[in-house]
Formats: C-alpha cells, sequence, structure tokens
C-alpha cells in the first residue's frame, strides 16, 4: 500500500505573525517558515506504518510556490520515499487543494492519505474532509489512535465530549491531532540522502484544477489588543478586585 | 434568503452552541430552518421548535445519523441544500467534521469559524492562531459557514413556535460506522459555555494536583480546562485543552494557573472578559494578556484561593 501526505508550508508556530500596514494580510518576507505542525505528525505516522510494514511507499506532496520544495525536503529527511510538488504562484484555498490533491491520488492510487487537521495559518481544517468528499471516501478526522486492519481501520477522535472511536473502510482520509505520535528529527545524514531523493514537479494545467478562489478577502486586521492589566501583590486583594472592581464573582 | 443550521445535539439533548449559531443566522437575515438529525430528533426537534427566530424544524429519523459521521450527514444536507442560501453549523468538532464535506460536493468554498456577520455575503473570521482577522467575502450560489459560539450571544431557547417537518436522506452510506465513545464525565458547567474557567497547565505537575483547581472551581461554578502541555503529560482528558486547536473559551472570568501564556493557548482564551495568571516566573507572557496577575507559587497561591473565596 502506497500512503499519501500532503504537507504545507506555513510561518513558523513560534513566529508572531504581524499583520501587514496596508491590511492585505501578513508579513511574510523574512519570516521563518516550516512545515504545518500537523503535517509533521501525519508524515510521521506515515513512517512509522511503513517500518511497521503496513506500507511500502510514502509520498509528500505539498502545493504553493517552488519554496515548497524544502517543506517536501523535510519530509523526505524525515523519511518519505519521494515527492510531488505542484506550483501555484501563491497559497490557494482549501477546496482548490482538495481538487488538485484527488487528481493527484487518481494518478497515484494510494491506500490512505493522512493530512493535518489544520493548517495553522490559515485555520481552515476542511482540506482532508473535502478531499474525502471528492473522492466518496471514508474520512477518519482529528485522529489520536489510528490502526490498520486490513480493509478497514480503526481511528480514535479527539471530539469536543472526549474521544470517539470509529471505524472506517480503505481507502480513508484521515486527519492528524496532536497527540498521535511525536513527530522525529531528521537526522544530517537522511538530510543529505533526501536530497537525493525523487522529487517530481506536476502542472495544475496539467491536471484540469480550476484554482481561481472563490473568497474575496477584503482585509486583514489586528485584533483589538486588550488593556494592559496590573499585578496584585497576594490572594486577598487578587479576591478583593475579582468581588469589587470586575465584579465577576 | 434562508438559512439552514445542522443542530447540535446529545442523548436527546440540543447543544447549547445551537443556540449561537441561530443568533448568527439572525444577523444574516431571512428565515432560519433546524434540521435535527439522529435517532431522538423527537425530543431535541421539541427543544428545537421553541427556539426564538426559528420558523421550521426538519427532522431526519435514521439510526445513520445518530453518531455524526460525515459520511452519512453531509449528503443528507446537501440533499436539502437547494432552497438556502446559507447552510450554518456551530465550529463544534461535529460542525469541523461534517461541514466542509458538505462544501465540496456542492463544490464552494466553506468559511471556517466566523465571529463576525458583516453583510449576507461578508463575514470575519481569525487566522493565525487568531493574530489576524480577516474579512472574507463569497459569492458561492450557497454559503457554507461554521460559526465560533463564542463570538455570538445565545439565541432564546423558549418563545418559538416553529413547525416540525419530517424529511430523510440517503441514510447509511457504508463508509464508516461508530464504534463507542469515551466521554469525560463531569458535574461541572461545559467549558465552552461556563462564565467562569479555571485552567491549569505544565506547572500543575500532575495530575492529580488538579483537584487543587477543581476546588477552587467548585467554589465559584466554574469549569476546568487545561493547557496542552498539561493534556500532552496526560493530567487532564484531551477536552480540556483550550486553544488555537483545542476549544475556544470567552467566560467572564478564565483564571490561568501555571500557563506560560503561548500564542497557540492564548488564541482559545484572550476573548474572556477579565483574564487572572497565576505564575512564579513574572516574565511569562500571559501576564501580557491578564487583567490581575498573581507573581506566586501555584502550590501556595491556589490553596490560599480556594480559602479566601470561603
Ligand atoms: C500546532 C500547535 C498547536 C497547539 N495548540 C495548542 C492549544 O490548542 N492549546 C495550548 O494550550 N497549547 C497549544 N500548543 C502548545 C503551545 O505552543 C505551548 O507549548 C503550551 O500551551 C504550553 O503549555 P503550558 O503553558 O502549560 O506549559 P509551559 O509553557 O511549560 O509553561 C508552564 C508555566 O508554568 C509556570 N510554573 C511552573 N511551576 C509553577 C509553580 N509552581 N507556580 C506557578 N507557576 C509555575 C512556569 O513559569 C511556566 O510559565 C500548540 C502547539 C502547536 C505547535
Ligand atoms: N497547499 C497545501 N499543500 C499540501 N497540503 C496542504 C495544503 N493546504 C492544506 N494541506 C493539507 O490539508 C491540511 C488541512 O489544511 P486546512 O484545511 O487548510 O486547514 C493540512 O494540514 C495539510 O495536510
Amino acid at each position: 500500500m502506497k500512503i499519501l501526505v500532503p504537507v504545507k508550508r506555513v510561518i513558523d508556530y513560534n513566529v508572531k505573525v504581524r499583520v501587514k500596514p496596508d491590511q492585505t494580510g501578513v508579513e511574510l518576507a523574512n519570516v521563518k517558515m516550516a512545515m504545518n505542525p500537523f503535517d509533521e505528525i501525519a508524515v510521521e505516522q506515515a513512517l512509522r506504518i511503513k517500518e511497521a510494514g503496513g506500507a511500502d511507499e510514502v509520498v509528500a506532496v505539498s502545493i504553493g510556490p517552488s519554496q515548497n520544495q524544502e517543506t517536501i525536503r523535510t519530509a523526505l529527511a524525515m523519511g518519505a520515499d519521494r515527492g510531488i510538488h505542484i506550483e501555484t504562484p501563491h497559497d490557494i484555498e482549501p477546496l482548490a487543494v482538495a481538487k488538485l490533491l484527488k487528481a493527484v491520488v487518481d494518478k497515484e492510487t494510494p491506500g490512505l492519505v493522512l493530512l493535518g487537521k489544520q493548517a495553522i495559518d490559515d485555520d481552515s481544517n476542511q482540506t482532508g474532509q473535502m478531499l474525502s468528499a471528492l473522492l466518496g471516501w471514508s474520512q477518519g478526522t482529528f485522529a489520536s489512535a489510528l490502526e490498520l486492519a486490513g480493509d478497514t481501520a480503526k481511528v480514535t477522535r479527539e471530539v469536543d465530549g472526549g474521544l470517539e472511536h470509529i471505524e472506517v473502510k480503505m481507502p480513508a482520509i484521515v486527519t492528524v491531532d496532536l497527540r498521535l505520535n511525536e513527530p522525529r528529527y531528521a537526522s544530517l545524514p537522511n538530510i543529505m540522502k533526501a536530497k537525493k531523493k525523487p522529487l517530481d514537479s506536476l502542472a495544475v494545467a496539467d491536471l484540469g484544477v480550476d484554482i481561481t478562489p472563490r473568497l474575496t478577502i477584503a482585509k486583514v486586521e489586528e485584533p483589538a489588543a486588550r488593556a494592559a492589566g496590573i499585578k496584585v501583590a497576594d490572594v486577598a486583594e487578587l479576591v478583593g478586585k475579582l468581588k469589587n472592581e470586575a465584579k465577576v464573582i | 434568503m434562508s438559512i439552514l443550521i445542522l443542530t447540535e445535539h446529545d442523548k436527546g439533548q440540543l447543544n447549547a452552541a445551537t443556540l449561537n449559531t441561530v443568533t448568527a443566522a439572525s444577523q444574516i437575515g431571512g428565515d432560519i430552518h433546524l434540521l435535527v438529525a439522529g435517532d431522538t430528533s423527537g425530543s431535541v426537534a421539541a427543544a428545537a421548535a421553541t427556539i426564538a427566530g426559528v420558523s421550521k424544524v426538519l427532522t431526519a429519523d435514521d439510526a445513520a445519523y445518530a453518531h455524526g459521521l460525515a459520511e452519512n450527514i453531509a449528503p443528507l444536507i446537501v440533499g436539502l441544500a437547494s432552497g438556502y442560501s446559507h447552510l450554518l453549523a456551530p465550529a463544534t468538532t461535529s460542525g469541523k467534521n461534517i461541514m466542509p464535506r458538505v462544501a465540496a460536493l456542492l463544490d464552494v468554498m466553506q468559511i471556517s469559524d466566523i465571529i463576525a456577520v458583516i453583510d449576507a455575503d461578508t463575514f470575519k473570521r481569525p487566522i493565525y492562531a487568531g493574530n489576524a482577522l480577516a474579512t472574507v467575502s463569497s459569492a458561492e450560489p450557497v454559503k457554507v459557514i461554521t460559526v465560533r459560539s463564542t463570538a455570538f450571544e445565545a439565541a432564546a431557547a423558549t418563545g418559538g413556535s416553529a413547525a416540525i417537518e419530517a424529511t430523510g436522506g440517503t441514510g447509511d452510506a457504508g463508509l464508516s460506522s461508530y464504534v463507542k465513545s469515551e466521554l469525560s464525565s463531569s458535574e461541572r458547567p461545559e467549558l465552552t459555555s461556563a462564565s467562569i474557567v479555571v485552567s491549569g497547565g505544565r506547572g500543575m505537575q500532575d495530575g492529580a494536583n488538579f483537584a487543587m483547581l477543581e476546588k477552587v472551581a467548585d467554589k465559584l461554578g466554574a469549569a476546568v480546562g487545561a493547557s496542552r502541555a498539561a493534556v500532552d503529560a496526560g493530567f487532564v482528558p484531551n477536552d480540556y485543552q483550550v486553544g488555537q486547536t483545542g476549544k475556544v473559551v470567552a467566560p467572564e472570568l478564565y483564571i490561568a494557573v501555571g500557563i506560560s501564556g503561548a500564542i497557540q493557548h492564548l488564541a482559545g482564551m484572550k476573548d474572556s472578559k477579565v483574564i487572572v495568571a497565576i505564575n512564579k516566573d513574572e516574565e511569562a507572557p500571559i501576564f501580557q494578556v491578564a487583567d490581575y496577575g498573581l507573581v506566586a507559587d501555584l502550590f501556595d497561591a491556589v490553596p490560599a484561593l480556594e480559602k479566601e473565596l470561603g
């Protein structure tokens, strides 16, 4: 079985994001970029399945500008076997991403697609579910445990009330949550090896997908800042303030 | 215009987030219909019909819809979609699971997690863990939207008298099945709708120490939450997690104990009305958003707080 892992290049999660003064978006120039943290978890899970004998190939795919090839190389350095890059001039919407991924799935026929549950830039939490719909496959979203069992997979999902266990028919789409695993670091020798692994490019036009945006972003603004607070000396003062000043208890 | 809302319910009870979603719908304007899908749709429908502002309740009574499996429920919504300008669901784990599947089947882009309605086509939503707010317009023939419940008041649960109508869909798609749930049970208020939340972080050191926070919470009638680090370390279950990728809360009072204040945590609580931080490190970023900061060892401060509350 082949596992496909879509990986997105996003602003590193440690970076404090700044809105551009002209309100057209956020500052991306000279900002540290990294693989979406959820996608690292997805790559790790794919590798563990392969190492346990449950898959024979792990393919990482990324959609975006040419720099996304670095993100694919990161996946290859972690242990993925090959990469596919679909070049678009800028980030595109989840529906368009899902359509391009469907085209890749049609070509590659993986038995499992592992995605992150959400990209930490757009915070959309859509792509996996959309891809699943377009393929007519099953979906196990927000997975904190995954067990493959022949033509089904057991998925433990993190839901608002706690955990939910479901069974999905293979081939399946699984989107991963934070507690599924702890992703490995790429070692230096593996980073060197990754440079030689195959990385193919596909063109949007060849895949026959219309990526025209459906939504318009009128503006991007900074959220209102909170007024500065005070330090209290002790618990008695704290409780006094909460009772008499803030009047919340 | 007319709007269809996917009602969220559990064990015959309507989930409060549905009420906030009704308010978002009333700001969009137009007829508001609720879809109640599941095997207990009768009792839920009766409650849904009394929500102020709702004109019709559709019930789809089928065991295939009982556990919110997206593969079964998405086609049901798609089958009903043609008469509607907007399809809404609360941005809960259930809404987030189902609605993008609906959107893709309809070939439209979803707008996730809206926090404000500008007009029927234009909405505000947080991006980058709430460090930026995007104003987004959609020209799609039907708008598929999830609603952040903390950003909208709850609609009145009574006062309405909507007609109840039965509908149906294709039932079980045969792609997935529900096995079981492991739900945390608690006598305390639900985290996302509680008016006071007391959260603990890695500074709590272990799960047993959360008993200290629970005592404070019980004196305040509060819910208990946690940071990702506390959940990852196994101190408390996953559904306690507040943040970018956990739950979003906006109570009257949020008390953060032994939490450093990473942006991913702030994303889930910085819209709280009053924020208290208890942390022994005076440089901790949580103090930048706190209205009242107490630099102290939590193992002294939390028991003292419980005592002071009487
Ligand atoms: C993709 C992604 C998503 C994430 N999503 C979330 C999310 O949804 N929610 C979330 O919370 N995090 C999330 N995180 C994790 C986040 O980045 C932080 O790692 C996490 O919030 C830290 O938790 P903490 O504050 O409890 O722990 P720490 O950062 O370790 O802070 C512990 C604090 O406790 C204080 N302390 C220790 N002992 C005491 C004591 N005795 N008395 C008083 N104070 C004490 C310390 O001074 C310190 O400030 C996410 C991270 C990533 C990469
Ligand atoms: N441009 C992209 N390239 C590759 N994978 C992507 C891209 N955008 C989204 N994804 C995948 O879809 C997941 C969810 O993204 P989103 O729906 O944008 O929150 C991510 O974690 C990735 O696995």
